[in-house]
């Protein structure tokens, strides 16, 4: 059994996951419960202050469907807490005493005065609450009002927010990050500037689901108008995956603790997330889609990998594939893979041929003397991977690197020697 | 023929009418819009897909099945009609486990195919419930085709002949349309008058003259029909019936199961007609399944299907062998029936002999015979052409094994005579092989049409 406890920030909790700030973690009642089905931690629902905001009396989420109806991708408008901010900080004190081994983060958004943060963090932290996590990225309702993404979208009120913040509190500062910007290093370099002890990522990202294809009007919709909300579960995991890697590479930001987000549903997806830089993990959608329980999965699976692995401790894990991201110009282009199909997997549906012949390099057969067959034809094949990609039978293609001879399709010889775009010929801007 | 003395016990009402109604009720229920869209997202898109390779009417399956994805119903049942106008009927009776669904490779993944045939009922269900029209008459040409037989393989051609613009008279020696579908195909299959809902959705069409009771050979000749016509089509199938050749087959009790399914069919009040309390079936293909399933399903007490050679050689599906058999039908291989046991004129017992696969797999008798009691008995060994139809003309028709012979486009050896469905050589006794076979001799027809000009000249 690997030791699955995790202390981030010197916040303990027993596992790694923690769930984020969401509808789920709005009051008492729902935090008792994910406690008790075994969550590690809790970012409680954005407080601001009060009187507390609203919300719409119509359809807060929208969602994006995969095969039988699974949710792929989700969004919301729900704004933060529309409750009382006394009623919220009583329970939060009540939960962290009910249950003090749990990690119990309070989620905040407050407008851009000092004096905010100076009234309102005392009153938090008086909870007994861990940390804090600073809500710059909602993109949705609030950034209208100058908060939420509205802040996260420019550093210097990243900075200047979260040196707001830090100065009234004891407890840790997270900063939340928006992903609705073009480059996530200037904001998180903001937030470790403003003095934050840690960054979490990834927010919502802006987004319209579809539209009604009756009234032919946004959907969903309140009355006939709607407004775009913050769009999460699967569909956006590779979006954090990459802002989360970018973090944890750059030179700038590099060791700033990590709590990732963004789309995860099983314990892979929060492998992902740890050896690309994160610490912690927070979970919504998911919980949202299928409820608590998913919990049972997430530890007992990510127990099982680090087993498999030889990993001691979740933490061991945190950054393990971070040095294999690099960019384009260090890709080793000597390196040649070919698409290999194992004819015992293979069902013979096709896929790979259409798409290979329609779309890309024309390497699949469609029949071989005569028979349906498919099969590499390795002197087309540049190893895109598109055939893996749509291939409806797991490890039926796999890519497979040559290590000796010479390319059919180039005629060049395999070497073991690395070269790449930086020393290439057709380089305009090549190293001597 | 044995002389014996037994009692035979055959009558009316052995079961309630609601009853039978419940037995005979729809075999598959439709998909609801769950199920469909659930089944639907399990089609693997194929390319050059091994399920539309194995449909005779190479109906475009992954391509409806993504319409049903998508929530376009409208254009999925155009996409299966346009190559198979009776694919409401081949939705239901279609044996999909040897055709399009044993050729899904989810078959090879996983061992459980896309329910294909649901599917497509569910695509063209509300087509012919709202009668939505989806094909269109072109111009019409002024030439004129003679479609003899209105069954599956005259109705398609007759449809896609109209679809052409060119004008159908179809001569019918029945009360209605429809051939087996009507006729001939178990009720359970085709509830609420489906076969009836479907000929009148492919004469909406228009262009498609229908004379029912008239028969060729009898009120109509070949050669009249070939002088009046620009083209000819034959798809009479086979109104003969295949005998067993022992002595008493004329006794009461001994029947061809095609008559009686057909008059199951046809019965308004289905507890009136009389029902052995042991029946005997002898055959191996549908028709024996159809008729067995059937009587047992109108309270027959014994129902034994008995068949010359194994279970794998029947032409019954595995899957209707053993839906047979969950209905409570007993099966008998190997035994080939010897003697009819009469008693009082009426049939009482068959008596088998046990068989065996010989050399080089000829079927030989072992010697030993059994008898198995019977009130009823029940031909089902396949049916023949009557030669009453082209025997009277003075036009001759190639034959061979008793059936029409056709090129691939369904022409026969008469000039502008084409022919289709069970009527023809080496087909496969399939609906939906007789709707593909109306539908090429149409495309045939039609391009023969055309290279003899514009009409009048």
């Amino acid at each position: 059994m690997a030791d699955l406890t995790t202390t981030f920030l010197g916040i303990k909790s027993p596992n790694p996951f923690w769930l984020a700030s969401a509808p789920p973690t709005d009051k008492a009642y729902n935090v008792n419960r994910a406690f008790e089905a075994g969550w590690g931690g809790a970012v409680w629902k954005t407080l601001g202050e009060d009187p507390p905001i609203v919300n719409v009396n119509g359809p807060r989420y929208g969602a994006i469907h995969g095969n039988d109806r699974r949710v792929l991708g989700f969004n919301n408008i729900e704004l933060i807490t529309d409750r009382p901010l006394g009623v919220n900080l009583a329970e939060i004190r009540q939960i962290k005493r009910d249950w003090p081994d749990r990690a119990l983060i309070v989620s905040v958004m407050l407008p851009m005065n000092e004096q905010s943060w100076a009234k309102y963090v005392p009153m938090i932290e008086d909870t007994g609450a861990d940390g804090l996590e600073l809500n710059f990225g909602c993109p949705h309702g609030m950034s209208e009002r100058g908060m939420g993404s509205a802040v996260g979208q420019v550093p210097e009120y990243i900075q200047q927010a979260a040196a707001w913040c830090k100065k009234f509190a004891r407890v840790p500062v997270i900063v939340k990050l928006t992903p609705n910007i073009t480059n996530i290093l200037p904001a998180a370099r903001a937030a470790k500037d403003g003095g934050a002890d840690a960054v979490s990522l990834i927010n919502t990202l802006n987004s319209i689901m579809r539209v009604d294809y009756d009234n032919l009007t946004i959907y969903p919709a309140t009355d006939g108008k709607g407004s775009h909300g913050g769009y999460c579960g699967p569909a956006v995991k590779p979006i954090a995956l990459h802002m989360v890697a970018e973090i944890a590479r750059s030179r700038e930001t590099r060791g700033l603790p990590i709590s990732g987000i963004g789309g995860i549903t099983d314990w892979r997806d929060a492998v992902d997330f740890l050896a690309l830089g994160a610490s912690t993990v927070q979970v919504c959608t998911a919980a949202m889609v299928y409820g608590f329980k998913i919990i049972d999965d997430l530890v007992d699976g990510l127990d099982h990998y680090l087993d498999k692995k030889g990993f001691a401790s979740v933490h061991e894990l945190t950054g393990k594939a971070v040095p294999s991201v690099t960019d384009w110009q260090y890709l080793n282009l000597n390196h040649v893979d070919k698409a290999f199909i194992d004819q015992d997997l293979c069902i013979k549906c096709g896929r790979c041929h259409i798409v290979c012949e329609d779309t890309s390099h024309q390497a699949i057969t469609q029949t071989v003397n005569g028979a349906r067959h498919f099969e590499v034809i390795d002197a087309e094949c540049v190893g895109c991977n598109l055939c893996v990609s749509v291939c409806p039978v797991e490890s039926c293609i796999t890519m497979r690197p040559m290590t000796a001879g010479t390319d059919p399709r180039t005629g060049r010889a395999i070497t073991r020697e690395k070269a790449d775009w930086t020393t290439h010929p057709n380089n305009p801007g090549r190293r001597a | 023929m044995n002389k014996d003395k037994r009692t035979h016990d055959v009558r009316p009402g052995r079961i309630t009418e609601e009853k039978i109604a419940a037995n005979l009720a729809d075999m598959h229920p439709p998909l609801t819009p769950s199920e469909a869209v659930i089944d639907a997202d399990r089609c693997y898109f194929c390319y050059d897909a091994p399920c539309t390779t194995a449909c005779p009417t190479g109906i475009d399956i992954p391509g409806f099945i993504q319409k049903i994805r998508s929530g376009n119903l409208e254009g999925s049942a155009h996409t299966i009609l346009r190559e198979n106008i009776m694919g409401g009927m081949c939705a239901r009776v279609c044996p999909t486990e040897v055709l399009c669904e044993e050729a899904c490779v989810r078959n090879t993944h996983e061992d459980r195919p896309v329910r294909i045939g649901m599917l497509q009922r569910y695509a063209t269900d509300p087509i012919f419930e709202n009668n939505t029209p989806l094909f269109e008459r072109a111009p019409a040409t002024g030439r004129k085709v003679a479609i003899v037989g209105g069954g599956p393989a005259g109705l398609s051609c007759a449809h896609r002949l109209a679809m052409l613009g060119h004008s159908a008279t179809i001569f019918e020696p029945m009360d209605k349309l429809g051939g087996l579908n009507e006729y001939g195909i178990a009720a359970y299959k085709t509830v609420d008058d489906f076969a009836a809902r479907e000929v009148q959705y492919i004469l909406g069409i228009g262009g498609i003259e229908v004379r029912t009771g008239t028969g060729l050979g009898k009120d109509v000749s070949l050669g009249e029909l070939r002088k009046n016509y620009d083209a000819v089509f034959l798809g009479f199938g086979l109104a003969g019936v295949n005998g067993l050749g022992l002595d008493g087959e004329q006794v009461e009790g001994v029947a061809n199961a095609v008559d009686y399914i057909a008059a199951l069919r046809q019965a308004p009040v289905r507890s009136s007609l009389p029902v052995g309390r042991r029946v005997v079936v002898i055959g191996g293909g549908m028709t024996a399944i159809d008729i067995a399933v059937q009587s047992k399903a109108l309270g027959a007490e014994e129902v034994t299907m008995v068949y010359r050679r194994g279970q794998e050689h029947m032409n019954a599906s595995r899957y209707e062998q053993e839906f047979a058999q969950t209905r409570g039908v007993g099966v008998r291989t190997w035994s080939a029936p010897r003697t009819l046991h009469v008693s009082d004129g009426h049939v009482c017992g068959v008596q088998f002999e046990t068989m065996r696969a010989g050399k080089d797999g000829k079927l030989e008798g072992t010697g030993q015979t059994y008898v198995l009691d019977a009130d009823v008995v029940f031909k089902a060994i396949g049916q023949k052409l009557l030669a009453d139809p082209l025997a009277s003309s003075m036009e001759i028709v190639e034959l061979k094994d008793g059936r029409i012979v056709c090129d691939d486009e369904r022409m026969t050896s008469l000039p502008g005579v084409w022919a289709g469905g069970d009527c023809v050589f080496g087909g496969e006794d399939l609906t939906v092989s007789a709707v593909q076979d109306g539908k090429v001799a149409a495309i045939s027809i039609d391009r023969f049409l055309k290279d003899l000009g514009p009409r009048g000249k």
